[in-house]
């Protein structure tokens, strides 16, 4: 596996982590452990998620990310097109 | 407001190209169990849910069925793409082929378009919640039937990752409905 699919591969991880932790916070607000949990992956992700776009471009659109140099959104790979074949 | 990640929930293998597996699993796209009706039956039903968690859990839940649709239709258009016209009509995917080349339309394993009429908003939480529950079972079942005709291991890791977040969301409809039966009681006066 590629050094692009081993950052994306750990932002999936650390995403998906948040999306459980989320959807059990929904229905569990006062689960102190539980958020703990939710705001060390948050913080976590956003480090992987920074580190990706400084050399891929941005995986935000619409100004939650900033694009260097010029606009790196409009390139491929789109996620679609990247597979994880072993 | 949505805001679009450029990137899949999960990561997905293709083994090989297999338009007869792309016709099955595109239930799930547009089928009456799949993806899209999940996500927009949640996201419509949410704006009446009577108490805050029900509005997160379906907006959240909503939202992350759209993810789901973009994993399977990233299946369907890598199990595809390679195909040619002889292995396309050998697998039965030449009448999908004829309407929509490789394109992904929303359809269900049969060929028949996605109707609203899958999906019902009812204003009563209790009935709407029940829907849900029932429609996160039926999705884990067609998961589970698609699983079974898997003939590629690589897809039916993406299938069970899928069939695995069906029942995680039955659960958490299901604390929901719990606590609108308390929100209900709290309201009762005697």
């Amino acid at each position: 596996m590629d050094q692009r699919r081993r950052e994306l591969l750990r932002i999936m991880e650390l995403e998906f982590a948040a999306i459980d932790l989320n959807l059990f916070l929904d229905t569990h607000p006062d689960e102190l452990r539980a958020l703990a949990d939710y705001n060390a992956v948050a913080q976590e992700l956003m480090r992987a998620k920074t580190a990706y776009e400084s050399r891929y471009g941005p995986i935000l659109n619409y100004g939650q990310s900033m694009s260097q140099e010029t606009w790196r959104w409009v390139e491929e790979p789109w996620p679609w097109e990247i597979t994880f074949n072993r | 407001m949505w805001i679009y990640e450029k990137k899949l929930e999960y990561p997905i293998r293709v083994s090989y190209t297999n338009p007869r597996l792309a016709k099955e699993i595109i239930t799930q796209y547009g089928g009456p169990d799949g993806e899209l009706a999940a996500s927009l039956r949640y996201l419509t039903q949410r704006y009446t849910m009577p108490i805050p968690q029900a509005k997160a859990v379906l907006t959240d839940i909503g939202t992350e069925e759209l993810a789901h649709m973009e994993v399977v239709a990233a299946l369907v258009y890598n199990l595809i793409k390679n195909a040619t016209v002889e292995e396309i009509k050998a697998a039965g995917l030449d009448d999908y082929y004829a309407d929509h080349d490789k394109a992904l339309y929303f359809v269900n394993a049969a060929g028949a378009p996605w109707v609203a009429s899958y999906i019902q908003s009812k204003g009563d939480p209790v009935a709407d919640l029940h829907e849900d529950m029932a429609a996160e079972q039926k999705a884990r079942s067609t998961y589970e039937y698609l699983i079974r005709l898997s003939d590629d291991p690589d897809v039916t890791d993406a299938l069970r990752f899928l069939r695995e977040r069906e029942v995680v969301h039955f659960q958490r409809f299901g604390e929901t409905l719990n606590l609108v039966h308390e929100w209900m009681d709290s309201k009762k006066v005697f």
